[in-house]
């Protein structure tokens, strides 16, 4: 098979090419999708994905593409929802830009076979797992991270040899419309393709047969993606909202505790599927964390965060009526509360007196609200958690390690962090995913390669030694048995029981 | 409430306590699971015996002692498997604890199958006992024997942990109903996709162990006798009814007739000239199978065998000659003793042909040139594939097996079971203590900041790396001093 063509000329002067301001940005339809399916399985087929170079030369592209247009990033999502450029660029481009650089610098080393530890009975042998693209992948972002809930998963599969189709969220218009302009600018345009779709069009796209569908949102939608995966026995891997638990101790530095889930929970105006959803608070510790809270929150957005530059927006009037909604009707607002619906503002706000009935804890938390609900000791923090579905995080702040090691050990949620909220969530280092409830599979890094490989396991072995081989024919006469009885016996302390069969 | 509604809620229940999460606990469960083998061996030969004509040899060797090997390997490797696992920090996580942490996942469903229904039901249970979760154990219907076997578990295992739950389709789909955290199938790829999407309402992760047609190429230059004396032991094991069977030949025409002749040397050899007296050799399972298998010699030329008798479900080792892609035998996983030969130009026809088709579970290639295996690997994609050798990458537990596609998803085997049945959790343990580094990210948002941010955030830091420069410094400066202090 000879090597997939370098790309054309035409291609790099398309990518030094600024996209138009003017240009419109079209809804793609499932036929469309059909066509561009199509493509990018001939592409597949075509081996253009095989080299690493190939590979190499995309994720080089996709950097370029995130510092070409930093600024245009920033702008897009500041017009989407009001994101600070910092945030922007610390929490969205940055994160991303690593992924992509932490693939090109070892990805030689993720495409080597995986050897196998040879054996006695294996010595003659040669046995790999080698790692293979699985084909055509789906890319289902969100608008609670548009760029990265796009971008990191698509290094994954370009990293691991996939074509791919990512499917930015309608809800952030300009960012969606602008990756919609960017891609075909940047990547092979028969490889990786760009549609936007509305969410209830989604599982007709999934019913267009692809070999790993890469979703995140909440957990209805969660379903339909898995029922129409499931239709063509296609892989997913799904990320889903359910909420995240924090328990505050009494024993724990309270004003570093305050600023880590100020932080958390209110950057992106609380527009966020890792931060912490709601508190758990040891009720010796509510006051001085109320009065921490009121203190970061001073520090970090001034008196009135409507002024701050640093304070994002509501992403559109539907998540700002609902959220206003909920806040409005459960428990007691102790800070914030106020609103503005022209600019789809809601301030920084903290509930006390809050049921667990009420809609903020029974519903998708989409706005900058944090219910604070008391427990009596870190034991009702854990069966508390333990009655809802399994969150993505748990968070606990503690400087006793007992109770840190108590709320790990018992409970159980896609990931842990102590002492600190969502850095787990960005680490390349960490697979970044749900379990029950909030999802399976996992991402980030190698976890991303893997995700989207096919491991296959190779065992090559020559026609000689035919002698050893003997043993496991017909017909199984009593001395075979003994013979291969005595190989598994003997092969009991390495591990594979016995080749000779 | 439903019989199975209760197996599955006593099973969650017995899982809440916890007393599954010490290893202690699995190990004891291991260990007991292996008396069960071992005490019961002659009821589940006798229940093999009477299900697929198997022979006591033949189910020590291909059922019991794989079986046994995983179990030897869960006990002596569950405390690293369970252990925490370390990962890479970058310079912000430096001082901090960052690693996986394997959990359970809740309440395993296993839905075994019948062509080696001790083997493919119970090799998935070690996998979900070592990682401490609760199972419902559904053994297939059809191999009714093993399943009432299986259910004397509950004498040797905690019987409200681990369920067995027996029945048929009925059953099953009631089974399907409830929730689980996991469910573990092995069978066709019809009913896989329904068992995923019935598992996709309670968005449960699923192990679907499918079949397919697996080929099997023949290169012209091979040492063909050896070839199709491990092809002929693959193909008519178990008569045909193992899921990485090879399904069908290819190989050039100029072969064929050879080909077909050692495969006949070979048939005798195994079976004698009358297999159907013969112990060694199986049964179809029941009628409804045996009458789909003889349905797919319609329109094909028998080359060998092809001699049948259904009062016994028997049908003799056969092998079909000059077959076309569209006959009837061609359409569907055969799954019995019926070897199609399809003739191909070459490797490059041999490749197209199977990339044509949906992925299979094994792909094996019989050829003494390395150029040619290397070109199967990398050109074409299965769940696993064997050079020069069929099927025996199943007893392997370093290799995980599995499918792709509709071959399958998941994998199991050694530590792929074991870490396929738990979630692996990962874990950031911080202090509240350098707080001064954390400013960078707080509001308000300047420029400095953001500086910072890009430096810490974008370094991976390798500890094991700059631990072993560390070292090799000390050494260094060891090294020198001694030099200056000693040998001037």
């Amino acid at each position: 098979m000879s090597s997939p063509p370098s790309p054309s000329p035409t291609r790099w002067f398309k990518a030094l090419r600024r996209p138009r301001v003017e240009d419109v940005c079209v809804k793609t339809g499932v036929s469309v999708c059909s066509e561009v399916l199509r493509r990018a399985r001939a592409a597949f087929s075509a081996g253009r994905t095989a080299q690493d170079t190939f590979r190499m030369a995309q994720l080089e592209a996709l950097v370029r593409m995130l510092m070409d247009h930093e600024c245009d990033f920033v702008d897009a999502l500041g017009r989407d929802v009001h994101k600070p450029r910092f945030e922007t660029v610390m929490s969205e481009l940055l994160v991303v830009k690593n992924e992509a650089l932490h693939a090109i610098s070892n990805l030689k080393k993720w495409m080597e076979p995986q050897r196998i530890e040879r054996d006695w009975s294996t010595a003659l042998d040669e046995c790999v797992v080698v790692n293979e693209p699985l084909g055509l992948v789906l890319i289902i972002g969100n608008w609670t991270s548009p760029l990265q809930l796009c971008l990191v998963p698509l290094v994954g599969a370009i990293a691991a040899g996939n074509c791919a189709i990512i499917s930015p969220s309608e809800t952030c218009t300009h960012t969606a419309e602008l990756l919609h302009r960017l891609i075909p600018a940047y990547l092979d345009n028969e490889c990786f393709h760009s549609v936007i779709a509305a969410a209830h069009e989604i599982t007709e796209k999934v019913d267009l047969k692809f070999d790993h569908v890469f979703f995140f949102g909440d957990k209805e939608d969660g379903i339909k993606v898995a029922q129409a995966a499931a239709r063509t026995l296609a892989r997913v891997t799904l990320v889903l909202r359910v909420k995240n638990p924090c328990y505050v101790d009494s024993q724990c530095d309270i004003n570093t505790t305050a600023r880590r889930i100020t932080w958390a929970r209110f950057h992106n105006a609380g527009q966020s599927a890792v931060a912490p959803d709601y508190i758990l608070c040891h009720a010796e510790a509510k006051e001085n964390l109320l009065q921490a809270l009121r203190c970061s929150l001073q520090q970090f957005y001034g008196t009135d965060p409507r002024e701050s530059r640093s304070y994002g927006r509501i992403v559109n009037e539907e998540n700002f009526s609902k959220a206003k909604e909920q806040l409005w009707r459960s428990g007691k607002v102790i800070i914030g509360g106020q609103v503005n619906e022209m600019e789809r503002y809601i301030a920084p706000t903290v509930l006390t007196d809050v049921m667990e009935s009420d809609p903020i804890m029974q519903q998708d938390t989409i706005g900058p609200i944090l219910p604070i609900l008391t427990v009596q000791d870190a034991d009702e923090a854990v069966a508390f958690i333990n009655s809802r579905e399994k969150p993505l995080c748990v968070y606990a702040y503690s400087s006793n390690n007992k109770v840190i090691s108590k709320i790990m050990n018992e409970t159980s949620s896609g990931s842990f962090c102590s002492n600190d909220s969502v850095l787990q969530s960005v680490m390349v280092g960490l697979p970044f995913g749900g379990v029950g409830a909030s999802g399976m599979g996992s991402y980030h890094g190698r976890y991303s390669f893997d995700a989207f490989s096919h491991k296959k396991s190779c065992l090559l072995r020559s026609t000689q030694i035919e002698c050893m081989t003997v043993l496991r024919y017909p017909p199984y006469e009593d001395r075979n048995l003994s013979l291969v009885s005595l190989a598994s016996f003997l092969n009991l302390k390495s591990q594979g029981w016995c080749t000779i069969l | 409430m439903s019989r199975e509604q209760l197996a599955v809620q006593q099973a969650r229940k017995a899982f809440l306590t916890g007393r599954s999460k010490p290893l202690d606990y699995r190990i004891k469960q291991l260990k007991n699971l292996n008396r069960f083998i071992k005490e019961r061996a002659a009821d589940i030969t006798n229940a093999l015996r009477k299900d697929l004509h198997k022979s006591a040899n033949s189910t020590q060797l291909f059922e019991i002692l794989g079986l046994e090997g995983e179990i030897n390997l869960a006990v002596s490797k569950l405390a690293e498997w369970a252990a925490p696992r370390p990962v890479n920090k970058n310079l912000l996580t430096l001082s901090d604890d960052v690693f996986l942490q394997p959990e359970p996942l809740g309440v395993v469903l296993i839905i075994g199958a019948w062509n080696y229904p001790i083997a493919v039901t119970l090799q998935p249970l070690v996998g979900a006992i070592a990682a401490g979760n609760a199972v419902v154990v559904k053994p297939s219907e059809v191999s009714s024997h093993t399943a009432s076997v299986m259910e004397l578990m509950s004498l040797y295992l905690d019987s409200e942990m681990y369920q067995v739950v027996t029945g048929g389709v009925p059953e099953t789909q009631e089974l399907l109903k409830q929730r689980f955290d996991h469910i573990f199938y092995t069978g066709n790829s019809t009913v896989g996709k329904l068992v995923m999407e019935a598992a996709a309402r309670h968005l449960t992760p699923v192990t679907l162990e499918l079949g397919g047609k697996s080929p099997c190429y023949i290169d012209k230059n091979c040492d063909i006798r050896i070839a199709c004396r491990r092809i002929t032991w693959g193909k008519y094991l178990n008569c045909g009814q193992t899921c990485i069977a090879p399904d069908y030949i290819l190989c050039e025409s100029s072969i064929q007739d050879r080909v077909i002749d050692e495969i006949q040397k070979c048939i005798k050899e195994f079976y004698t000239t009358d297999p159907k007296a013969f112990e060694d050799y199986g049964r179809i399972i029941n009628q409804r199978h045996y009458k789909r298998i003889m349905a797919l010699l319609e329109g094909s030329t028998v080359a060998i065998g092809g001699d049948s008798d259904e009062s016994v479900c028997y049908i003799a080792p056969t092998v079909l000659r000059d077959v076309t892609p569209a006959s009837k035998v061609m359409q569907e996983e055969i799954f019995g003793p019926i070897l199609p030969i399809v003739t191909v130009n070459g490797l490059k026809e041999a490749i197209e042909f199977i990339n044509d088709r949906e992925k299979p579970l094994a792909l094996y290639v019989f050829s003494s040139s390395k150029k040619v295996i290397k070109q199967m690997v990398s050109e074409t994609s299965s769940g696993a594939l064997l050079a020069n050798d069929c099927m025996v990458h199943f007893t392997l537990s370093d290799l995980p097996f599995g499918g792709v596609g509709y071959s399958g998803t998941g994998r199991y085997h050694g530590k792929y079971s074991f870490d396929q049945v738990s979630h692996l959790r990962s874990c950031l343990i911080k202090k509240l203590n350098m707080e001064a580094v954390n400013q960078m990210r707080y509001p308000p948002h300047t420029t400095e900041k953001l500086r910072w941010a890009r430096v810490l955030l974008l370094k991976q830091i390798n500890v094991t790396r700059w631990r072993q420069m560390a070292q090799v410094a000390v050494l260094a400066a060891l090294a020198a001093f001694v030099v200056k202090r000693f040998l001037r």
